[in-house]
């Protein structure tokens, strides 16, 4: 406290005045203070990450055996909608006679598939279902609802999805093929539990 | 701060207060007898303004959050039971809503008073920055309350401003995924993500008052740009702020408060989207997503650019590029008024802006795109280009000698010597 160059004895003095003593506990206290701080801050900033009720909302079953070929519906999956479209026959071919380096996102982006799986039909299909297409519905632009799910939608000029805010065209596969979107829909892990079921999650 | 304190306390109390803790010395100086200079135009009062109208939001946003319920199941049903069941609820959310956009109004006519006069110029480069930090804060707050509607435009709004952050996956894959499911608190926007709106909704504005402290400290060591841009010379140049400000000032923010009645009483809902009264439908996006019309120019800016990351950081650069605005500009005098060249790049930008408003409102589409384009191009190349190099080879009018010159003329004002007789320009006003 008091004025450590007059007030303490000459003997202590070296002591006291030991710039590398000093910068020890001067580092030593900065840096717990440092770590206290970061472990004080932790809990205010992941507080805001989905909590344990937002994570459990993780699967949610479907039957599908109501949607006929050229039909599509719309189903919550963690507050997301996700795009079940029963496809035609014709729409399949128009996915598959795009060559995949046409594309401007070339990977499938399929939570089932391998990270760098490509984007091929048969990759964002279900599997060996071809005719069964599950995507979540969120335009990876600036995740706005594209149209393109119920009769008389927009549907781009691509046989998809059109975004309604930035113009965004997804083909029958759900790729990206013109506008600002980055990424083709995202499609979620997904099952077929059987012939008209669909597990996702 | 600069001017030496003329306040001299009378009275015991006043006596012992101001050696205790001086704010009656700290009002007298800065607000009563600050020398101010004397030829402020009506541009100068949106200061006073503004702050008003931070008291105003302040105080109708408080006493709404006493009835607001922040839930996404609750909160547009509370918004239409403030409208319809609360004493006077319908006047002070329509005052608070109607509020916002004459913020916005006053805070941009308020920086282009700034940038036309040369006011961000040294030395007033603080008080610039400090004030762009304030626009910056206004307009993370205005967004935040548009969000607590939690109508169709609210909630999309909020889905695509907080995707804006998932362009970071295009710089570290993952980031922006993380980052955005960190502000939503979920997979989606939902309850969570309303109930931190709401709370910050309630704490920036009381942020934005501690930054207005320091823009206004920020003024009050160099003293009040004028419309001339030359610099007080003598005691001769400045009046005291009262009376002459106050009252100048009070008599600006009664004609401004009387549009903020006007629109309150018979137009409360002209400036709102009609879809922001259907409530919130997180399975269904609005045809056609538009923000409040003080964002629009940068909707458009957002737009304009084919790339999600790059329309990013072209809408986060069109507010960041002002920061830099006290060392782009070169010229040698501040105010545009002795800048012949410049003065028409200026107009310009001010149309570009109202013209980037409008794109803003449109769908991006066909000569709508192309426009977008082009004006968002010359935004920024009036800041990145204009600026420094027009400065550079303008060769600017000649300045008045001093302040009272400009408004006397000179042979009125003493001081005023011979040569600066002779450059007085003959459109200045004579009294």
């Amino acid at each position: 406290m008091a004025d450590t160059t007059s007030a303490t004895p000459a003997q202590h003095l070296s002591d006291e005045d030991d710039p590398s003593r000093r910068d020890v506990i001067m580092i030593a206290a900065g840096g717990f203070a440092a770590v206290g701080l970061g472990l004080g801050l932790w809990p205010l900033l992941d507080q805001m990450n989905p909590d344990a009720s937002a994570l459990s909302q993780a699967t949610t079953e479907v039957d599908l055996s109501h949607v006929e070929a050229g039909q599509a519906i719309t189903v919550m999956w963690r507050g997301k909608p996700i795009f079940i479209r029963h496809r035609t026959d014709k729409e399949i071919e128009e996915a598959k006679a795009v060559p995949v380096d046409d594309l401007p996102d070339q990977l499938a982006r399929n939570a089932n598939l391998p990270d760098n799986a490509p984007a091929t039909d048969a990759n964002r299909a279900g599997k060996d279902r071809e005719n069964w297409l599950v995507m979540i519905g969120i335009c990876t632009h600036l995740g706005c609802i594209p149209k393109g799910q119920a009769v008389g939608d927009p549907k781009g000029d691509y046989d998809g999805w059109f975004c309604p805010c930035h113009g965004s065209q997804y083909d029958s596969a759900g790729r990206i093929r013109k506008g600002p979107a980055p990424q083709n829909l995202a499609i979620p892990p997904y099952a077929f539990a059987s012939e008209t079921k669909v597990k996702i999650g | 701060m600069t001017h030496t304190s003329s306040y001299e306390p009378s009275t015991g109390i006043e006596k012992w207060i101001d050696q205790r803790l001086p704010v009656p010395r700290l009002i007298y100086d800065q607000f009563l007898a600050f020398p101010t200079p004397r030829n402020l135009n009506y541009w100068w009062t949106f200061g006073g303004i503004l702050t008003f109208m931070l008291v105003s939001q302040i105080a109708t946003g408080v006493v709404l959050a006493m009835h607001y319920v922040p839930t996404a199941e609750g909160a547009f049903d509370s918004v239409e039971h403030i409208m319809r069941d609360v004493n006077w609820g319908w006047l002070l959310r329509y005052t608070h809503e109607v509020g916002a956009s004459m913020f916005f109004l006053a805070a941009y006519i308020h920086t282009f008073r700034g940038l036309y006069y040369g006011s961000y110029k040294a030395p007033r480069e603080v008080l610039w920055i400090l004030g762009v930090l304030i626009l910056l804060l206004m307009i993370a707050t205005a967004f935040m309350g548009y969000s607590l509607v939690w109508g169709q435009m609210s909630f999309w709004a909020v889905t695509v401003i907080t995707n804006i952050f998932s362009s970071l996956d295009a710089v570290i894959p993952g980031l922006g995924t993380r980052l955005v499911q960190w502000i939503w608190g979920g997979f989606a926007v939902g309850s969570p993500t309303l109930t931190r709106l709401y709370s910050l909704h309630y704490l920036f504005p009381f942020v934005i008052a501690g930054v207005v402290v320091l823009h206004i400290w920020a003024l009050h060591i160099p003293g009040n740009n004028n419309p001339t841009g030359i610099d007080v010379k003598s005691t001769r140049d400045t009046v005291p702020f009262h009376p002459y400000y106050t009252i100048k000032d009070g008599f600006a923010l009664v004609l401004f408060a009387t549009l903020f009645a006007g629109l309150v009483f018979y137009a409360p809902n002209l400036l709102g989207h009609p879809d922001n009264y259907i409530p919130a439908n997180p399975l269904q996006t609005p045809q056609h997503i538009v923000p409040e019309w003080y964002f629009l120019p940068f909707y458009a800016i957002l737009r304009a650019i084919p790339s999600k990351l790059f329309g990013v950081v072209a809408l986060i650069g069109a507010i960041v590029v002002l920061f830099f605005v006290p060392w782009l500009d070169t010229s040698r005098v501040r105010s545009t008024s002795y800048r012949p060249i410049y003065k028409w790049f200026f107009w310009a930008f001010v149309v570009t802006c109202v013209v980037l408003g409008y794109l803003g409102s449109q769908l991006p589409e066909g000569v709508y795109l192309v426009l977008g384009r082009v004006f968002t191009a010359y935004y920024f190349l009036f800041f990145l280009l204009v600026m420094p190099l027009v400065g550079w080879i303008e060769k600017p009018e000649a300045l008045p000698g001093s302040i009272i010159e400009s408004v006397l003329g000179p042979e009125e004002a003493p001081q005023a010597t011979k040569r600066s007789a002779l450059r007085r320009r003959a459109q200045e006003p004579a009294l």
